[in-house]
């Protein structure tokens, strides 16, 4: 690591330097072009892929009918929703305690996504709840976490852009972001402590998937699809934001040369 | 470094506040946020009279009698069990489709004086079994499992049964 590592053009704060190499804008710049590209790719494929196997090529449940391929949307969606909310909290950390610049564009431009994600887990789980248990929505440990979620996603969205300075915003955010995170254990094992009307988990349990391997994998294939493609659209706007406020600093550099000139 | 430091405890201790704070809360309002009661848990202590609540459980095997109302709806009488206690249920309405004898159920209404369940609601539960229809039939006909008695094997017996034939 040099010494001149920082070449954040708004001047990150003094502790920014040289902790965390890809925390810096430019080297964060060249290498994620690259990955960018294989991300993107990697993302078709492999959802095209999950997609096909889940929703044609996969059997039926004996109960649930066909009904059962809302899964392959709503469970890879949950997963994001609470896999994403725990790295919103991560680079919360990370601008709390180091003032990461990078980490507050990335927690700005997670939210409106975290946010999409968790309201199409709640869409399609209320879709396949009206079918199966036969009602839209009930007030269960379950879905009221998951609910609660959305709204985090939600208020972090929209607090971390009412700021007027940029950096106070993403600090409160940041500090909503780790208040909310007592909720991502409730939303896990909410239907493990308390009576809810969402079944337990399938997957990740202790013993064997209950979950036959024909569903098991296709469902994996579109788990791991959707989160290449998360990541994708995350990266590509934190990307955008970072060349936003690069293009922000030039202009203000620009406009005190001139200024100066013409004084 | 002690300002990154600093930050880090007071970082640290504010989660751990806000952790027992959280799980303090969870354990107090235990009895109001679980979404319905077991036989047994009504068996501990009775509903106070006249106040609706969920009741739940499976359906229990050969307990299922439907039939028609006098305003020509669909009724429905049958015994929520949780293996150790039983309720009987009567309903009015239509039931969801994955309503079946050893299905899990959630019903919302009142004890009737008599002992009986009076349901204005049903809600079918599914359990966290996901199984293609030829494996579940493979599964019947070999005798290892009758899902009107409840849930089926561990599924590390079937999990990766081959899929053949119907």
């Amino acid at each position: 690591m040099t010494a001149k590592a920082d070449s954040s053009p708004s001047g990150a704060a003094p502790g920014a330097r040289s902790l965390h190499r890809f925390a810096n804008p430019g080297r964060f710049l060249r290498a994620s072009a690259r990955v960018q590209v294989w991300l993107w790719m990697a993302a078709a494929l492999v959802l095209g892929a999950g997609l096909v196997w889940g929703l044609l090529l996969s059997p039926a449940d004996w109960q649930q009918g066909e009904t059962v391929r809302i899964m392959y949307v709503h469970v890879p969606m949950a997963w994001l929703a609470m896999g994403g909310y725990t790295a919103l909290a991560a680079a919360s950390i990370m601008s709390l305690i180091w003032r990461h610049p990078l980490a507050d564009l990335f927690a700005r431009e997670l939210s409106p996504v975290g946010a999409l994600v968790t309201a199409l887990c709640l869409a399609t789980g209320s879709l396949w709840g009206r079918p199966m248990w036969g009602t839209w929505w009930v007030w269960d440990a379950r879905l009221t976490s998951v609910l609660v979620l959305f709204f985090l996603w939600l208020g972090h969205a929209a607090l971390t852009r009412a700021f007027e300075d940029q950096e106070r915003g993403a600090r409160v955010g940041a500090i909503l972001a780790l208040v909310g995170i007592v909720n991502i254990p409730i939303v896990k094992f909410s239907v493990d402590w308390w009576n809810t009307l969402h079944q337990p988990a399938s997957v990740t349990r202790l013993d064997a998937p209950g979950m036959h391997v024909d569903i098991l994998y296709p469902l994996l294939t579109c788990a791991l699809g959707f989160s290449l493609l998360f990541g994708a659209v995350v990266l590509a706007r934190t990307r955008a934001a970072v060349m936003e406020r690069r293009i922000r600093a030039l202009q203000l550099a620009r406009a005190r040369r001139e200024e100066a000139m013409g004084a | 470094m002690t300002r990154k430091k600093r930050r880090l405890y007071i970082l640290l201790l504010c989660g751990l506040g806000l952790g027992s704070a959280t799980a303090l809360t969870l354990t107090a309002f235990q009895d109001n946020l679980v979404f319905f009661r077991s036989p047994s848990d009504i068996m501990r202590e009775a509903p106070p009279a006249n106040r609706a609540f969920r009741l739940g459980g499976l359906v229990e095997a050969g307990s299922l009698e439907r039939g028609t109302g006098a305003d020509g709806k669909p009724t429905a009488n049958f015994r929520v069990t949780d293996g150790a206690h039983v309720i009987r249920v009567s309903y009015a309405g239509v039931l969801p489709d994955l309503f079946r004898e050893g299905q899990g159920v959630v019903t919302l209404g009142m004890m009737q004086p008599d002992g009986v369940f009076r349901a204005k609601e049903v809600l079918a539960r599914h359990d966290e079994t996901y199984m293609p229809p030829e494996v579940a039939d493979a599964l019947k006909r070999a005798g290892h499992w009758n899902p009107a008695e409840g849930a089926p094997p561990p599924p590390a017996e079937w999990n990766t049964a081959p899929r053949r034939g119907g």
